[in-house]
């Protein structure tokens, strides 16, 4: 039997760091696509320690484990040190769907000064700070894929989308960044 | 050759900074700031270009963006040639390449001027009289020559290698325009603390300033004063100042297209530079400063070089440092243009005479010209040019008739008055309104936020411009709360009068040249003789004789040929009609509008986690969706007719590996997840076992196919389903839209998890053999895990969702792995199959086992009109249900009448000959044409494990003609068929479990 197998990226030995602009792959982490109705919001905050947001474009975050507010009845909730978020939610009995979408999501780190423009040579959203503070999430489009996008610093975005699609947006990001 | 029309003491550039460049490969020297128009100017060069129709020689017309002469291409290298630049807005940058157009051999010799010689018989509608007949010569002589004599400039011959860049942008003010007005207004929103973005389409802000020297804001000279306002909106943080930058389009909710210039005057910009950016800005509020465009006047020969715009002379000397002549003639019908004679006077331009054709011109500029010893010919019209490649004297004589009086000169600058630029407010789909009083279409009301402000408002007092715009800014600030800021504004300068139209001596009786579209080369003539065509509407006339149709968009020229329509019609000016002003107000590149989408980044492409194994393992790729996925696996010295052939033997006699990622997968969850299946698809669900699995068919409402796959019930609560490669997203749409809108009271989640899992299907006797070793925890007896049963276990020790399924008839499992695990589980799997002789295999032979099966594939098979029971699938419909999407559809009286199209196999009378997909099925081959056609082949394969070749077909009543012989028509003959059954191997089924 073999031993057990590392997680291979699809973005393995992608990076840039370029005047005022940095990219790089997110390290690997668990992931769930928690959709609910408000009954279950209390449970569910309760067995993953998070308060699930409840307004638009917002995120709560602690400890590595952060919950996105997608819709009014769906979170992408992702935590960094790969706990294991489907065991968390198993014992709430109200309806809900927890879905283990670790390995759909691949994500990338745009940091920089630079970060905000290039984020809008794609995504036509208002990333000003006042419309889009840190702690700002939104299943948004970047050129012609699907991302969530999440500030988590004043000059640090997190971009997650598809697996097979991360190959596009880290090269739409890279084109981006020539955009001085 | 010396810059001998450069005035050393006036202009704003600096002597010292020279640069140089070519036209039509000889050298010239200008002035670093120079256009490519003013630094010609400045040597004395006023032929620059030959006219579309015509071939007529022509020069400048103006300085700016509405230029419809002077269009040049320019050569940086061999794949960067640009045509139909305007050499009035192209900066010269050191070696700037720049050639003439339309004309051959050269530019003061070309033949095309034949045409000109010829132009009785080019006359407007030239095109619709003439090639009408016969119909014959459209193809062969009519369309190529056309061709060949269509169009202005070179299209460059190789790929664009220049980057494009794009940015979405927001902000609370967007001004278009950086002249008194768009500053103005930019700076009161930017005080009350704004987010603004201010563009301007020349390299510097400023605007009329440019050249009106009679101006003063805030006690200083105007254009000391924009730049000083310009230093102090860049220094800002909450401003964003774009220069060399249009606004081309004004779309919905305020959401303005914009776009850059970056790198056409540099010297040698960096090879990842991007040329131009499209800004896309979405603007709370949009104050429009967009200015006014000069007309010329229409009189016969007024299209000869050095024959221009008042404003651009003045543009010229008060900016650049250059006279447009030595010895300037005037004629005009308003105010400005005696201001720039006596600029040029002043400067110590000879002014050969001002012909103003109003009777008696009033004012402190008609004194000064008088005072300045400038013959003044009031009342009298320009009836006619004469100079070659460059005008050399003008006819006068008085309006009111009499003796004609030729004045030599060397320039001739005209006004008609000025049109307010109202291109973007009308684009924002604002009413423009008739001023009859200045003769002008005018901002009416606005259907979106926007306020128009200054000369394209129709206001060109500059106090009342300055006031009206910082009112404009500050309130589009929602600065209400604080107070209005004011700046003093003062000028001297005049812009009342004008005219629309043809002048004297290019009357309804004229037959003379007297153009009112430059580029299109439209004359008064023309528009007069669509009217008496029968053209009523401006939109016809328009089209009929071009005018308004080039790349200009006819900012110099629409006015004058509605004035003439509406002279000819006896109608006002309002009655006849205004054309549609259209995106984009000056010509985009393709380049900026496709910005990044190009090459790798046109279309995303998706690999699975084992697309480099598999490149690596020799794999030949085909696109299905977006997606790259192995076609075959040739080994060396195999075609593919042989890598296929081999994959299939080896599937059925050993074990094959397949890459089955692409395939859409959703979870359902939720306590109605088997009431929700029952409705979405065409199968009873309630029952299906926990860890077993169903093939599932989807309908649309009307009965037709939509997607089928394999789902697999985990838990009471929980399905995992699979959709087709290309299906995926639709199919989730389609069960969303329903869940949402249908259904809404199920208790049911749907969550893609396409993505989640690297698929990896182990297909063929040795399957079992094969995973074994790797697989834990899962008992993969057929006993304990029989056909059509899914489990959860791990396998190298990593978890999965491990199928026992078959898409090729062979006992099989597919192994579902996170995806991030694919590849490594792949190569554990690998190298078990390889102890056992399997081979990995591609799409092409999952099409052929699968076929050798009669398994459908949905879009192959089906087509959007195949119902369950056409494809042979009646087993898939839940006899017991009382409701599916789709179910209703079955029932309709077409889908159920005798003689729809039934898929059958087909077998050819010679096993050797593969049929052609697509092709047509007829009964009796040797009937009369038209043959009645009963179907066509949906797929067709040479199958190496039968023997002989196979083929799946659609075949009007075919499950009444088992046995039947058909024939397929083809180019080279008929092929006899016979019609089968759909299964072609182990028809009874029986390995799947062996």
């Amino acid at each position: 039997m073999a031993d057990a197998i590392a997680r291979a990226s699809a973005l393995e030995g992608r990076f840039l760091n370029d005047e005022g602009i940095t990219l790089v792959r997110a390290e690997p982490a668990t992931r769930l696509s928690l959709r609910a109705p408000k009954t279950a919001v209390k449970s569910l905050s309760k067995a993953l320690g998070l308060d699930l947001p409840q307004r638009p474009k917002t995120s709560t975050a602690k400890d590595g484990r952060a919950a996105l507010w997608l819709g009014p009845d769906e979170w992408l909730v992702i935590d960094e040190n790969e706990a294991d978020l489907v065991g968390a939610c198993a014992s709430v009995s109200a309806f809900h769907s927890a879905v283990d979408v670790s390995h759909r999501n691949t994500a990338i780190l745009v940091s920089g000064p630079r970060a905000e423009a290039v984020l809008n040579a794609g995504c036509p959203q208002d990333l000003s700070l006042d419309a889009f503070p840190v702690g700002a999430c939104s299943r948004t489009v970047f050129g012609k894929t699907e991302i969530i996008l999440w500030r988590t610093e004043k000059d640090a975005f997190r971009v997650e989308c598809w697996r097979s699609f991360s190959d596009y947006v880290f090269m739409l990001l890279k084109a981006a960044a020539r955009d001085r | 050759m010396p810059q001998t029309f450069r005035i050393a003491s006036v202009g704003r550039l600096d002597n010292a900074d020279p640069v140089r460049f070519t036209f039509d490969g000889k050298s010239f020297e200008g002035l670093h700031g120079d256009t490519l128009a003013s630094a010609l100017l400045a040597n004395g060069v006023h032929l620059v270009g030959r006219s579309f129709k015509y071939h007529r020689p022509r020069g400048m017309v103006s300085a700016g963006a509405e230029e419809p002469n002077a269009l040049v291409g320019v050569h940086r290298d061999a794949a960067r040639r640009a045509p139909n630049v305007r050499a009035t807005v192209q900066e010269i940058h050191e070696g700037l390449d720049a050639v003439s157009q339309n004309r051959w051999p050269s530019l003061s010799f070309d033949v095309g001027a034949l045409n000109d010689l010829a132009s009785p018989f080019f006359s407007a509608g030239f095109y619709y009289k003439t090639f009408m007949w016969p119909k014959a010569a459209w193809e062969r002589v009519y369309e190529p020559f056309i061709r060949r004599a269509a169009g202005l400039g070179e299209a460059p011959d190789r790929p664009d290698p220049d980057c494009y860049a794009n940015r979405f942008a927001h902000c609370d003010v967007l001004v278009i325009g950086g002249g008194a007005a768009g500053l103005s207004a930019a700076l009161a929103a930017a005080d009350a603390g704004a987010r603004v973005i201010l563009a301007d389409e020349q390299a510097e802000t400023g605007g009329a300033l440019r050249y009106e020297t009679g101006a003063m804001i805030d006690g200083i000279p105007g254009w000391d004063w924009a730049q000083a306002v310009t230093a102090e909106l860049v220094a800002r943080d909450n401003v964003q100042l774009l220069t060399r930058t249009t606004g081309f389009g004004y779309y919905a909710q305020n959401m303005v297209g914009l776009v850059e210039r970056l790198t056409d005057h540099l010297v040698s910009p960096a090879t990842d530079q991007p040329r131009e950016r499209l800004w896309q800005v979405r603007a709370k509020r949009v104050v429009l400063a967009t200015g006014a465009i000069e007309r010329h006047m229409v009189f016969p020969d007024n299209d000869r070089p050095g024959i221009m715009l008042a404003s651009a002379a003045r543009s010229y000397l008060n900016h650049f440092g250059v006279a447009v002549g030595r010895n300037v003639a005037v004629y005009t019908a308003e105010d400005s243009a005696w201001q720039a004679a006596i600029d040029l006077k002043r400067a110590g331009v000879s002014i050969a005479a001002i012909v103003d054709c109003r009777p008696d011109p009033q004012g402190p500029h008609v004194e000064e010209a008088r005072r300045l010893g400038i013959e003044c010919l009031t009342g009298h019209a320009v009836t006619g040019t004469a100079g070659r490649l460059r005008i050399s004297s003008i006819k006068v004589r008085p309006a009111s008739g009499g003796a004609e009086r030729s004045i030599a000169c060397d320039a001739l600058i005209t006004s008609s008055g000025w049109t307010p630029a109202v291109h973007l407010f009308s684009q924002s789909r604002g009413k423009l309104v008739f001023d009859a009083e200045t003769q002008c279409f005018l901002p009416g009301n606005s259907v979106q936020d926007l306020t128009s402000v200054g000369a394209c408002a129709g206001t060109v007092d500059l106090s009342e411009t300055v006031a009206e715009a910082l009112k404009a800014g500050h309130e589009a600030a929602g600065g209400a709360a604080r107070k209005l800021p004011k700046l003093s504004a003062d000028s001297t300068e005049r812009w009342s009068g004008g005219m629309l139209g043809a002048g004297e001596g290019a009357g309804a009786e004229s037959t003379a040249k007297a153009f009112v579209d430059f580029q299109n080369d439209v004359t008064a003539k023309d528009i007069r003789q669509a009217v008496r065509e029968g053209m009523r509407s401006i939109e016809h006339v328009k089209r009929f004789t071009t005018t308004g149709m080039a790349t200009d968009q006819g900012k110099t020229s629409n006015m004058h040929g509605l004035a003439i329509a509406a002279e000819m019609l006896g109608k006002p000016i309002p009655e006849v009609g205004l054309t549609t002003f259209r995106a984009p107000y000056t010509p985009v590149t393709f380049g900026a509008l496709v910005g990044h989408g190009k090459g790798r980044l046109f279309e995303p492409v998706r690999r699975t986690p084992m697309h480099d194994w598999a490149e690596a393992h020799g794999a030949v790729f085909e696109d299905v969706g977006q997606w790259k996925r192995a076609w075959f696996f040739p080994q060396a010295g195999e075609d593919m007719h042989a890598a296929v052939a081999r994959e299939c033997r080896t599937v059925r006699q050993s074990a094959g590996i397949f890459d089955a990622t692409t395939l859409g997968k959703i979870e359902v969850v939720g306590p109605d997840a088997a009431r929700f299946m029952e409705l979405m698809y065409t199968n009873p669900w309630q029952k299906l076992g926990i860890g077993r699995c169903r093939y599932g068919v989807m309908l649309r409402e009307d009965g037709f196919i939509y997607d089928d796959g394999v789902v697999g019930r985990l838990a009471e609560d929980r399905f995992h389903v699979t959709t087709t490669t290309g299906g995926a997203p639709r199919v989730l749409n389609h069960m969303e839209d329903y869940l949402q809108t249908e259904f809404p009271d199920l208790k049911v989640y749907l969550t893609s998890t396409s993505e989640q899992w690297a698929v990896i299907a182990v297909q063929g006797p040795k399957s079992r053999d094969i995973i074994a070793p790797l697989v834990e925890g899962i008992d993969l007896s057929d006993e304990a895990m029989p056909h059509m049963s899914v489990r959860e276990g791990m396998i190298c020790g990593v978890p999965t969702r491990l199928f026992r399924m078959s898409f090729t008839g062979e006992r099989g499992f597919e192994i579902n792995v996170p995806a991030d695990y694919g590849r490594a589980v792949w190569e554990a799997v690998w190298a078990e199959g390889e102890k056992h002789g399997a081979c990995a295999y591609g799409t092409e032979t999952m099409h052929v086992l699968r076929a050798e099966k009669g398994f459908i594939i949905v879009g192959q098979e089906t087509d959007g009109t195949v119902t369950p029971h056409d494809a042979g699938l009646s087993w898939a419909i839940g006899r017991k249900k009382t409701d599916f999407v789709g179910m209703r559809g079955l029932a309709r009286p077409d889908l159920v009448a005798p003689g729809r199209k039934q898929l059958v196999g087909l077998r050819t009378r010679d096993p050797k000959t593969v049929l052609e997909e697509g092709a047509q099925i007829v009964a009796d081959s040797q009937a009369p044409i038209p043959v009645p056609m009963l179907g066509h082949v949906t797929s067709s394969y040479w199958s190496e494990n039968c023997g002989h070749s196979i083929a799946l077909a659609l075949v009007a009543g075919g499950h009444e003609r088992m046995g039947e012989t058909l024939y397929v028509p083809m180019p080279d003959g008929v092929i006899a068929v016979e019609v089968t059954s759909t299964v072609f191997f182990d028809e009874k089924g029986e390995r799947t479990n062996g």
